[in-house]
């Protein structure tokens, strides 16, 4: 197959979405980022993976690109002696942080890359102890050993001095690290040190049946449980070839709509707060309390956890339900639509928002800017739109995007595709098709790849899993999730450059990136 | 500015009873109220720490700050530093990269104090366990007063827990609290 001109063995995955598989070598791997960054593909994911088995495989590293067919799953096998690859930072920075996370975790590193700090392992682990890899008989010491020093980058000069925030926050929310360096109130640089949720994740799933492993994917973000939980069931239904029923497909869309319109409800009001205007987190979180009380209602769950499973879904939704649900879209909408026209017209409010934490498109395109915030600076791409699979392919979704960059363009495009997924939840509820709500998934008893890309609300979440049903064993061999905060965390230390401290936590709301879906 | 005043006024108030064990759940309100005032002689003041969760239980903490539940109301507020809290909300399971985070922000809250572990994580490890990198629940770490189980427990599941834990710190206050 011809991808971006180059000549490539690919497998089609059987998924929803296009997803290709193919094997490179090593001059190809690195020729291929060049001319795919390009030709303006994006890097949506890298990892690397021990497929030894017996004397047979090895550690591979992969890569998940966004090209003009679909999604690109590139495999390229490394040698046991020398366990590098050419590093991918000079076509995609977005690499860096992941590359130095396979460093960590399975040992292999790329060549020339110019930041080796370790990322995900800040020495509560021994260094030689590699969490993914199969053979060695590794065994992590319980003793904890000093939390390591990370060497931040010094800024140096006249009346240069540091602000270290974290990890504990002095919120209810994430631990992590951020190391300020200003000058007066202005911000010249802002380091983040991340990994502090790592919980070993990727290494649990190895040891969960794959079907129950679900419960584990919507447990990566708890604000992102449906899309996780999809993206892996989409993963795990492509590798054991079940189609999942038309009613599925819309009952878990419904539920994905529903999650993006609770998180857009409360990051609304958050941002507000953190404007100083009280009112409209009272408002807002009011608002997002009535939708979390219905989902419960609905789904049997507030946050709508474990109701996406291999398969299709648990939860149905009858005549009644369906009256109730869109009933308080029409509510939650003529509130909305009043509440966006006090933000609208409050000079204050407005004065705080608009050209705070820039990201102009430029630089968002460089740095591969993805997702919610990369829309709010002209980065269209929602694979909702792009790529519509069942149900979204009948539904016209549109993309909301604005170009200016700051605070208000992200609050700007969170109203938009709150009102849109309100209509949305309409049609889905009004067309709904009938049909079984389950299908059975029996498990292939062989090696076998399976991918989940899946629109968040964040952004798009990609699911890689490896499985073996070879003489019975059915389980997973590794599970990839990633998020796309692992792209959008390194833009936010552009965005606060030259702001004021002060505005930092307004800033880092206006993005409300994952920490956990992050760390792993 | 008269769209927001119009709105207050539509909205008006919708804070609900707090989750008590009296019939007369008004009456319950004062009494939480009362015995936070006795237990502490002062307002409930709590940090919340996210030692590793997967940020559910902090959504449904965060929850617990909207109208409805109305915990500052009773007494109850978030602070942003251990020295000024009497309780230690824990989200868990504890990373071993938060392990010693959670450790310095326990030794840092002042005596006499509490700790609530929220979710199943916090109570047992819940789904990630104990690993190579997680510590398993927030009682490895810290002592526990209260352990609120649920995934994530609903904010009025939270709330019960906090008034549990302000009620047997009174029980066993005649060692907590100072001379």
């Amino acid at each position: 197959m011809l991808i971006s001109g180059f000549s490539l063995d690919c497998e089609r995955l059987p998924a929803p979405l296009p997803i290709w598989r193919a094997t490179v070598r090593n001059e190809t791997w690195q020729v291929l980022a060049r001319a795919l960054s390009e030709s303006g593909g994006r890097l949506v994911a890298l990892w690397a993976s021990d497929r030894t088995q017996g004397a047979s495989g090895g550690l591979v590293i992969a890569a998940a690109y966004a090209v003009r067919e679909g999604l690109l799953w590139l495999d390229l096998p490394l040698t046991e002696r020398a366990a590098t690859y050419p590093d991918l930072v000079p076509f995609f920075p977005c690499a860096d942080r992941m590359q130095r996370a396979a460093a960590d975790l399975l040992g292999v590193t790329a060549e020339g890359a110019s930041d080796r700090r370790p990322w995900l392992n800040h020495g509560a682990w021994p260094e030689d102890y590699l969490p993914l890899r199969r053979q060695g008989a590794q065994k992590a010491t319980a003793t904890p050993r000093a939390v390591t020093d990370y060497a931040f980058v010094r800024v140096e000069g006249d009346g240069v001095h540091e602000i270290p925030v974290g990890p504990v926050h002095a919120g209810i929310i994430e631990p992590g690290h951020f190391r300020f360096s200003v000058v007066g109130e202005k911000v010249q640089r802002l380091e983040q040190r991340l990994g502090y949720t790592h919980k070993g994740i990727e290494k649990r799933f190895t040891e969960l049946p794959p079907l129950q492993a679900h419960r584990l994917a919507g447990r990566i973000s708890g604000d992102s449980t449906v899309a996780y939980s999809w993206a892996y069931c989409m993963a795990l239904e492509s590798l054991a070839g079940c189609q999942i029923s038309e009613r599925a497909s819309w009952l878990r869309a419904l539920l994905l709509e529903r999650e993006r319109v609770a998180n857009h409800l409360g990051d609304l009001g958050a941002l507000g707060n953190d404007a100083a205007f009280a009112f409209a987190l009272a408002q807002f979180s009011r608002l997002r309390e009535d939708w979390l009380r219905l989902a419960n209602d609905a789904f049997g769950h507030r946050l709508m956890m474990d109701v996406v499973v291999p398969g299709g879904v648990t939860a149905n939704v009858d005549q009644t339900t369906a009256a109730s649900l869109a009933e308080q879209c029409d509510r939650i909408e003529r509130e909305v639509h009043e509440l966006r026209q006090v933000y609208d017209e409050h000079a204050g409010l407005q004065d705080r928002f608009l050209t705070t934490g820039r990201v102009l498109p430029e630089l968002a395109a460089r740095l591969g800017l993805t997702g919610l915030a990369g829309r709010a600076s002209g980065q269209a791409a929602d694979l909702r739109c792009e790529r519509p699979w069942t149900p979204y392919d009948q539904l016209q979704v549109k993309i909301a995007t604005q170009r200016d960059g700051d605070v208000a363009a992200r609050v700007s495009v969170r109203f938009d595709e709150l009102v849109e997924s309100l209509r949305l939840i309409r049609v889905l509820l009004s067309q709904l098709p009938d049909g079984p709500t389950r299908s059975e998934l029996r498990l292939p008893s062989k090696l076998a790849f399976g991918a989940g890309w899946v629109e968040g609300w964040r952004g798009e979440i990609f699911v890689a899993l490896e499985y073996d049903g070879q003489q019975g064993a059915n389980c997973i061999r590794r599970c990839h999730c990633h998020d796309p905060s692992w792209q959008n965390w390194p833009v936010l230390q552009h965005a606060v450059m030259d702001d004021i401290v002060p505005d930092f936590p307004l800033i880092n709301k206006s993005f409300n990136l994952s920490y956990s879906g992050h760390d792993l | 500015m008269w769209r927001i005043v119009k709105l207050i006024a539509k909205n008006g108030m919708r804070s609900e009873a707090p989750p008590a064990c009296s019939d007369d759940l008004r009456v319950g309100g004062e009494r939480i109220q009362r015995q936070l005032l006795e237990i502490l002689g002062q307002a409930l003041s709590i940090r919340q720490v996210d030692a590793g969760s997967c940020n559910g239980c902090e959504l449904e903490i965060n929850a617990l700050n909207n109208s409805y539940y109305n915990i500052e109301g009773l007494g109850i507020r978030f602070v942003a530093s251990p020295r000024h809290a009497d309780m230690l909300l824990v989200t868990g399971p504890v990373s071993r990269h938060m392990e010693l985070a959670l450790r310095r922000t326990y030794d840092a809250t002042p005596d006499p104090k509490l700790v609530v572990a929220v979710g199943d994580c916090g109570c047992d490890g819940g789904i990630f366990g104990d690993s190579y990198a997680s510590c398993g629940r927030v009682a490895n770490v810290i002592p526990v007063d209260v352990a609120v189980p649920g995934c994530p427990p609903p904010p009025l599941e939270i709330l019960r827990g906090i008034l549990t834990a302000v009620r047997r710190g009174r029980s066993s206050g005649g060692e907590q609290s100072p001379a």
